[in-house]
């Protein structure tokens, strides 16, 4: 168990690339990081593990782009980060049932800025050009084989987030083919008309709507809510979904998901040991709350538009610090 | 899971739901309490619902989403703060105006039913169809118009118009 009393580690460095595959390797604290042309090979002091490089890179991305996002981001069964909000335990078999009673799984603390940082020089450095670690597997190139330039655009993409409403004056901006998002292959049929907006003077930016489905319906990555609605700590990120969640999201906190379109599949965990729990089949219309002790992945084979109802209120990091925080949202 | 609406050529047919065509869909139990999941549809509960019932079919500490029948005329509601609305799969037009007086306590929380159109002068009109979502700005009063039944989604706080009927509406 971690003593958090104790200092997180800022020890990361990046190492030269390697003379054959040309890919740098990465090292925080204990941990190593180096790939090659097929596999993301992480070790530890008594344990190595070895990833396929096109998952690993989906999920490093979705970890980069939401600031190691709410509690733990299982990459797989065994590596992953568990987010305190400030710091990061960085993990190998953590949440591995086999791991914990062979007693060898492993973690380690770091401020959230050094590892953010390295995380962020590793999928800048080990994703290909052509290749597109937010996008679906059939809109993108492949991961593989040596280094082979980069993608700087995709894998810099920042996480939208609106203050009051997408679309508001001075707000997060709608998407439209002018400013680079055209309408994604499987929502060709999505209207795209805007809603009717009649302003009275002086209420100008105080009377606003926009069409939330062509929003979503001309999104470039899949699995990244970004925010367009805010009331309060109260956040709509809605969402594309494609193939599948690139990691097994470990809940700290209830997480609401409401399905727009389509139909998106969760396969549901036990948070501590992995277990399968229960399987939640949603679809258009259909509302289902992610309790706070589970971890889960999600599959779409059409592209589906989701809605993620998150708090994100700075008092539930307390709450669950001390042990508070509920774990089902609502009882009945 | 089923197969990608598509057909031969690649076009995809995206499916969404309204009160006149859904499909639920529902929890499989391995080893867990199905409650747990507060499963809803929004249509379904809609379809069950008085017009404008604001019914709670997600709840995170204080905040709601509440899901409405828009279905004629609604009274009028106010709010001390903002919210939104989505319309989910028809047109509700939105009339908004700001109360000369406050018709809510300033730190008051979630939508309050008023008795009677309040005095004050017109903010704007929002004509929402299927997928727009629009604001219902601070401190403004609002009431809808719907010539055809749709279901609405509103992001609130959970307040005085908020109904609570989890064991009717989620799977157990």
């Amino acid at each position: 168990m971690d003593d958090m009393s104790l200092p997180a580690s800022t020890a990361t460095a990046i190492l030269p690339p390697d003379n054959r595959t040309g890919y740098q390797a990465f090292q925080a604290g204990d941990f190593s990081f180096r790939r090659d042309e097929y596999f993301a090979r992480i070790s530890w002091p008594g344990g190595n593990h070895i990833a396929p490089i096109d998952a690993f890179l989906r999920a490093l991305m979705r970890d980069v782009a939401w600031g190691f996002f709410y509690g733990v981001v299982n990459f797989d069964d065994v590596f992953g980060t568990i987010n305190h909000y400030g710091q990061v335990t960085m993990f190998a078999g953590r949440f591995n049932e086999a791991y914990r009673d062979a007693g060898r799984d492993f973690e380690q603390r770091f401020e959230a800025d050094a590892l953010m940082a390295l995380f962020k020089a590793m999928i800048g450095d080990w994703t290909n050009a052509g290749y597109d670690p937010f996008a679906a597997p059939m809109e993108t190139g492949a991961p593989w084989g040596p280094k082979r330039g980069e993608n700087g655009a995709a894998v810099e993409r920042t996480r939208v987030a609106a203050r009051r409403m997408t679309g508001l004056p001075g707000d997060a901006a709608i998407r439209t083919d002018a400013n680079g998002y055209p309408v994604n292959r499987m929502f060709a049929d999505v209207p795209q008309d805007e809603p009717r907006v009649e302003v009275e003077p002086g209420f100008e930016g105080e009377v606003g709507a926009f069409n939330l489905f062509a929003y979503l319906s001309r999104s470039d990555v899949t699995w990244n809510p970004s925010v367009c609605s805010a009331v309060g700590d109260s956040l709509f990120c809605p969402t594309s979904e494609e193939f599948t969640l690139p990691v097994d999201h470990g809940n700290d906190r209830c997480e609401w998901f409401i399905v727009l379109s389509d139909e998106v599949i969760w396969d549901v965990k036990d948070k501590e040991t992995g277990k399968p729990r229960a399987k939640v089949i949603m679809k258009a219309g259909d509302v289902s709350c992610m309790p706070a002790d589970i971890r889960h992945k999600g599959y779409a084979d059409k592209r589906a538009m989701l809605l993620v109802w998150e708090n994100g209120s700075p008092k539930i990091p307390e709450l669950i610090a001390r042990g508070e925080a509920p774990v089902v949202s609502v009882q009945f | 899971m089923s197969a990608p609406n598509s057909n031969d050529s690649g076009d995809y047919t995206t499916r969404f739901g309204s009160l006149a065509d859904y499909d639920k869909g529902g929890v499989e139990i391995i080893d867990d309490d199905p409650k747990n999941y507060v499963f809803s549809n929004i249509f379904e509960v809609c379809s069950n619902a008085a017009p404008y019932e604001r019914i709670a079919v997600g709840k995170n500490f204080e905040y709601v989403v509440e899901a409405a029948r828009a279905e004629g005329t609604s009274g009028w509601f106010a709010c001390a703060h903002d919210e939104f609305v989505l319309s989910l799969d028809g047109e509700v037009e939105v009339h908004l105006l700001k109360p000369d007086s406050p018709q809510v306590e300033a730190d008051s929380q979630g939508a309050h039913a008023l008795a009677e159109a309040p005095d004050g002068r017109k903010m704007g009109r929002l004509v929402l169809n299927r997928g727009h979502l629009g604001m219902l700005p601070a401190g403004s009063a609002y009431r809808f118009d719907a010539a055809a039944p749709c279901a609405l989604l509103f992001q609130t706080v959970e307040g005085p118009v908020t109904l609570q009927k989890w064991a009717e509406i989620c799977q157990t």
